[in-house]
């Protein structure tokens, strides 16, 4: 499955849910889900700045594809870098980087967040935009 | 008593849905909501009087300056100063500790000298000090609090020396809801001449108060905490040092003579506001003054700290709850978490249920550092929440806990 397939995945799997707390229900549940960041992973390097809870995102390159860890110490934000992970994982870093996430924003992750929510969010796509950078190859 | 219904009439956005709940607005002492008295005021003043203040001699500059000098008098009023030379409109509680802070580094902040602040301290009143100290290599001492919230205040005589300066403290802490002994710190600091500055932005909106009765020689707080507009605010200070200190910034307005190689100054209050001042956010600082007058400032505070307490009543029954401060009465806010839930992540979900309350660090990190804890969440009331609002409230976290334990 290439990256917009599985974006669309998930956009199907959440349409049938039934207002936000059933959303959020089902994102916590992905976000438990998203295998524990080993402890040297969460370095002040890999935490995201700009979210209200902590949240750690490293990247290593296998077979020419992207591997993410992340880990955060909230379950929501948990659950949505978990979406994120979700589609992006083992991918090539360019197919990552070129790629529109646009996931979020059908699910109403995006449009429904807050300024400084959003500038979490906005710091995720940017935080993996570099990591794709520092792995691609010219 | 107060009539809430009829309060909640005056507020059109209080009737707004969010996300299909009604709107339960708890954040009020990030900002509170506005009147219609106060918007109707403001839009009144630009439709019939606007026009730049201390400027031309027409007819429309007279009729604005003197609703922008009016509400300087009510604002004297409102805190019981001696003079309108005591009151500065700036934007806000911010702006007047920065106006302070650069005035005070300009003139009498010298090589080791002292400023004391407290550990409970929102950023804006650390920052600029800790600034100000770093520049003109001044120190920064700061009062601790033990962990029910309670300011150390016999800590604080062996911490003035010759050296100190000035204490700058909050009145209400933004975090805890604490409502300070300031009178008491304000006696021990004047024994040993030391000027005090009250950052009131938090109890403003919920006590009546006095700079005469506190004793303070500063005191600052913003409009838009008191049902005001954003962008005014207030520096209060004691006329013989307003007088004494400089401008800190400079521009129209505050000029009596220029040339090239010199100026001098505007008396005061002019004196602090070089520029075109917020002069529409005065008369809506005005206007909320007004509408806090007609329903009574004594009933309206009566009111939140009955509603508060059951705020604090109702958290306490909770399992799992902690209550950062818990053992003083509350004034306007409380702060807690609930054992294994991320603040966020229970404000995120109440948000859903239309419940406004803010989580994270509330610009008070030291207090955050305090307790070892990375954020809480904190309600806030104003005088037009219910104890139905605490109720649901109380139902949003029950809510958010069967999502996330």
């Amino acid at each position: 499955m290439n990256i917009n397939d599985k974006q669309d995945r998930l956009i199907k799997e959440f349409a049938p849910l039934n207002g936000w707390i059933a959303k959020y229900e089902y994102l916590i549940n992905i976000g438990q889900q998203l295998p524990k960041m080993e402890d040297k992973y969460k370095t002040a390097e890999n935490q995201i700045n700009g979210c209200q809870s902590q949240l750690w995102v490293a990247a290593e390159l296998r077979d020419g594809k992207l591997m993410f860890q992340a880990d955060s110490n909230a379950k929501i934000t948990r659950g949505i870098i978990a979406i994120v992970l979700n589609v992006i994982n083992n991918h090539p870093p360019e197919d990552i980087y070129t790629s529109k996430l646009y996931f979020l924003d059908n699910i109403g992750f995006k449009t429904n967040l807050s300024p400084t929510r959003l500038n979490g969010l906005n710091s995720i796509i940017k935080r993996i935009n570099k990591l794709c950078l520092i792995h691609m190859q010219l | 008593m107060i009539d809430v219904k009829n309060i909640r009439n005056d507020f059109p956005i209080l009737s707004k849905k969010v996300y299909g709940h009604p709107l339960v607005y708890l954040d009020n002492a990030a900002t509170t909501q506005k009147p219609r008295y106060v918007s109707e005021k403001v839009k009144d003043f630009y439709i019939n009087s606007n026009s730049n203040i201390h400027r031309g001699v027409h007819y429309l500059s007279e009729k604005a300056s003197m609703a922008y000098e009016d509400a300087r008098v009510t604002v004297k009023n409102f805190i019981n100063a001696a003079s309108l030379r005591e009151i500065i409109f700036t934007a806000g509680t911010t702006a007047a500790i920065n106006l302070l802070a650069d005035s005070l580094g300009r003139s009498f902040i010298k090589e080791n000298d002292e400023i004391i602040i407290t550990e409970m301290e929102h950023h804006s009143n650390i920052e600029p000090w800790r600034v100000l100290c770093s520049r003109n290599n001044a120190s920064l001492k700061v009062i601790p609090f033990d962990d029910q919230g309670k300011l150390l205040i016999e800590k604080i005589p062996s911490m003035i020396n010759d050296k100190t300066k000035l204490i700058a403290l909050c009145h209400v802490s933004n975090v805890l809801g604490v409502i300070n002994p300031v009178k008491e710190i304000i006696q021990t600091a004047h024994r040993a001449g030391v000027p005090v500055l009250l950052d009131a932005a938090q109890s403003v909106p919920h006590l009546p108060v006095d700079v005469h009765d506190l004793g303070c020689d500063f005191l600052v707080f913003s409009g838009h905490k008191m049902y005001a507009e954003t962008g005014i605010g207030i520096l209060y200070g004691k006329e013989k040092y307003l007088d004494m200190l400089p401008p800190a910034q400079t521009g129209g307005g505050m000029i009596d003579y220029l040339d090239f190689t010199g100026s001098t100054y505007a008396d005061l209050p002019l004196k602090f506001e070089a520029g075109t001042p917020n002069y529409a956010g005065a008369v809506s600082l005005a206007a909320a003054i007004d509408y806090l007058h007609n329903i009574g400032v004594e009933s309206i505070a009566r009111y939140e700290q009955d509603l508060i307490c059951y705020a604090v009543d109702r958290l306490n029954e909770e399992e799992n709850i902690i209550i950062y401060g818990n053992t003083f009465p509350h004034c306007g806010s409380v702060s807690f978490n609930f054992e294994g839930v991320h603040p966020y992540d229970a404000a995120a979900i109440m948000d859903k249920m239309g419940i406004a309350i803010r989580s994270g660090t509330h610009c008070a990190q030291p207090v955050m550092a305090h307790f070892g804890v990375k954020g809480t969440m904190r309600l806030s009331v104003a005088l037009y929440n219910t104890r139905e609002e605490i109720d649901l409230l109380i139902e949003g976290t029950r809510k958010a806990k069967s999502l996330l334990l």
